[in-house]
């Protein structure tokens, strides 16, 4: 089940590969013209990792998490072209019934909202049972029982089976949103933003629950989410999206310590300093460009400081700048190589 | 239950649900019920008034009302209750589609109904119910097959503004196939406007049947159907009133029993009055 990757754009250890996702283009395409949701875009995600997807909202993570699916809304949503190997096949050659089949049992979703995620007139323990019943061959009284073990795994008493989503609070609801994810045990989880519409103290136990289920039924995760303090809680490897693109990935350590892109740069400027007692924060000059008149060359070349002709004309390709770190910039690349003693990250001018 | 519950704060509403269970027990036990059979004719009681043998009187043929509306009372809330099934089931299953699928399937369905909304509903049942012949199935279907496009429209509309909530992607998303979306997920989402139209639709196919019997083209002599009764009656509207009176005040006592009914489910079922 070895994948034979001939274009290595982002080598890793292949026997652990679990997913990798290559040169994919998803496309909506509207009345008022075609939206790049996603270009050009190469990931990898070893098994039992947890791989940490930043963009600003509109970069195209989410489109990328349901790309893996095969959820896009279509119309007017088209996958253009592309491999996502998973497990070593390719997703976008499966049929809709075969993609049923992986859906909810080897790869499972976690929703960002859990007030909408659940259907309002089912009972949880009837929306857990449902996923086992379409995936196992067990009777609903054996489903039902098992449903009654994930809300124990998750921190729910067993009597509130029989409940309905509105006797829940937020919290609770997402725990039961991750008891329906992880039900079938899968082996890629996709959490597309899962604490966003919690509050902060909720977020907290969300996540050191998604953290320890995660390991306990040894799946690999992608969790999606402009929040660079959970990137740093959970995560292992990080890929930052920008404007349908990862323009770099790395693992955690390495992206925080020397980050090297200069929007990664600019991400981590932008975040206020405790410490520092200053009135306006650093930002990234510019807007993310319209996905529907993507720039020429390098997407991020308008708003960058480090912008040279190349950047105008070329697609940057990935490149390797370290062990394990990528990065879709030749122009920091070289700096980098030029002087491997500049710490990048550090000079915030802007 | 919890519908019932709250279906109980509306005294209107309870006195519809009361009427509508009688009405139902009685055509269930008509047999039992009615003093007379339905065509038995008392050749020298014809035209009396209400009496001690006959409650409510007796018609152009010495016939008992009260057993005639009894036995009515079956084929008027069979004709409200089947045309209404049938409506439901045709609209339900096409709205539920053109809902679901959207694109080419959506609008073709949908200009159909809209051919036909745009005929007026009684004209519609008259002209089904002229081609395919009088008759108790045939009334069933053409009052049933001319509502049809109203229950198309209001299925769609409620199937459309589920469809695109985020549990039913999270049901995509666990490998649910569209079927059972649309029937596990979709369809219980969206029962309280169609409940409440088809309750309010029992009423209204009660009428669309009393009218296409009233002019010939529903139930046929001697089936004692409410409408061909007030049609009956109508050349002695001036000497002998009580044979239209009783079936027009069951027709009337039926349908708004079922209004209320339908208006008490509306609020019932309203969740922005849940909590």
């Amino acid at each position: 089940m070895k994948p034979t990757a001939k274009n290595d754009r982002i080598p890793a250890p292949e026997e652990r590969l679990l997913l990798e996702i290559r040169d994919l283009v998803i496309h909506y395409e509207t009345d008022d013209g075609t939206v790049h949701a996603v270009e050009n875009l190469d990931l990898r995600l070893r098994r039992g990792e947890t791989l940490g997807f930043v963009g600003e909202t509109g970069a195209g993570k989410t489109t990328t998490a349901l790309g893996i699916m095969r959820l896009i809304p279509s119309p007017p949503g088209v996958i253009k072209s592309g491999k996502i190997l998973f497990e070593g096949e390719d997703l976008l050659e499966k049929s809709e019934a075969e993609m049923r089949a992986i859906r909810g049992d080897k790869i499972a979703m976690i929703f960002q909202d859990p007030m909408t995620s659940l259907n309002p007139v089912m009972t949880m323990g009837k929306q857990i049972a449902e996923v086992v019943r379409l995936h196992r061959k067990v009777s609903e009284k054996e489903a039902l029982a098992i449903a009654g073990d994930m809300l124990e795994l998750v921190g729910i008493p067993r009597e509130r089976i029989h409940e309905y989503p509105h006797q829940f609070s937020g919290g609770m609801k997402q725990r039961v949103v991750i008891a329906i994810a992880l039900v079938c045990d899968p082996s890629l989880l996709i959490a597309d933003e899962p604490t966003t519409a919690l509050d902060v103290t909720i977020q907290a136990q969300v996540l050191n629950l998604m953290k320890k289920l995660k390991q306990q039924f040894s799946a690999s995760m992608i969790l999606i989410t402009h929040d660079m303090g959970i990137v740093a809680d959970i995560c292992d490897t990080v890929a930052i999206m920008y404007a349908g693109r990862v323009v770099e990935y790395a693992d955690k350590a390495s992206l925080f310590t020397c980050p090297v892109h200069p929007y990664t740069v600019g991400l981590f400027d932008s975040v206020p300093d405790l410490e520092d007692d200053k009135e306006e924060l650093n930002v990234i000059p510019g807007l993310m460009p319209d996905p529907m008149d993507l720039p020429q060359g390098c997407t991020f070349h308008p708003r960058c400081r480090f912008a040279v002709e190349t950047c105008r004309l070329e697609k940057p390709a990935m490149r390797e700048v370290a062990p394990g770190h990528f990065v879709a910039c030749p122009v920091r690349a070289k700096m980098l190589r030029e002087h491997p003693e500049q710490n990048a990250g550090n000079e915030g001018e802007n | 239950m919890e519908v019932l519950f709250r279906l109980k704060k509306s005294p209107l509403a309870m006195v519809g649900l009361l009427v509508v269970i009688l009405l139902v027990v009685v055509a269930l036990f008509a047999n039992v019920l009615a003093p007379y059979s339905y065509s038995k004719q008392h050749l020298t009681h014809m035209f009396e008034g209400p009496s001690k043998n006959f409650l409510l009187g007796t018609d152009e043929f010495g016939r008992d009302i009260l057993s005639r509306l009894i036995y009515g009372a079956r084929i008027s809330l069979m004709v409200g209750f089947i045309a209404v099934s049938i409506a439901l089931l045709a609209g339900g299953v096409l709205g539920a589609i053109s809902g679901y699928y959207g694109g080419w399937i959506d609008n073709a369905i949908m200009r159909v109904m809209d051919v036909l909304l745009s005929i007026p509903q009684t004209l519609l049942a008259i002209a089904i119910a002229a081609s395919l012949g009088p008759g108790l199935f045939n009334l069933m279907i053409a009052v049933g097959v001319s509502s049809m496009p109203q229950y198309a429209r209001i299925v769609r509309s409620s199937v459309l503004s589920i469809r695109g909530m985020e549990f039913i992607e999270a049901a995509h998303a666990v490998g649910s196939s569209d079927m059972r979306i649309i029937f596990k997920h979709i369809l219980p989402n969206s029962m309280a406007p169609i409940i409440v139209q088809a309750t309010l639709g029992v009423a209204f196919a009660i009428l669309n049947a009393a009218g296409l019997s009233f002019i010939g083209l529903g139930i046929q002599p001697p089936y004692p159907e409410w409408g061909a009764m007030l049609s009956g009656g109508r050349q002695y509207i001036r000497d002998y009133p009580h044979l239209t009176l009783y079936p027009g005040l069951a027709i009337m006592i039926t349908i708004l029993a079922l209004n209320f009914l339908g208006d008490g489910l509306r609020d019932a079922l309203d969740p922005k009055l849940k909590r």
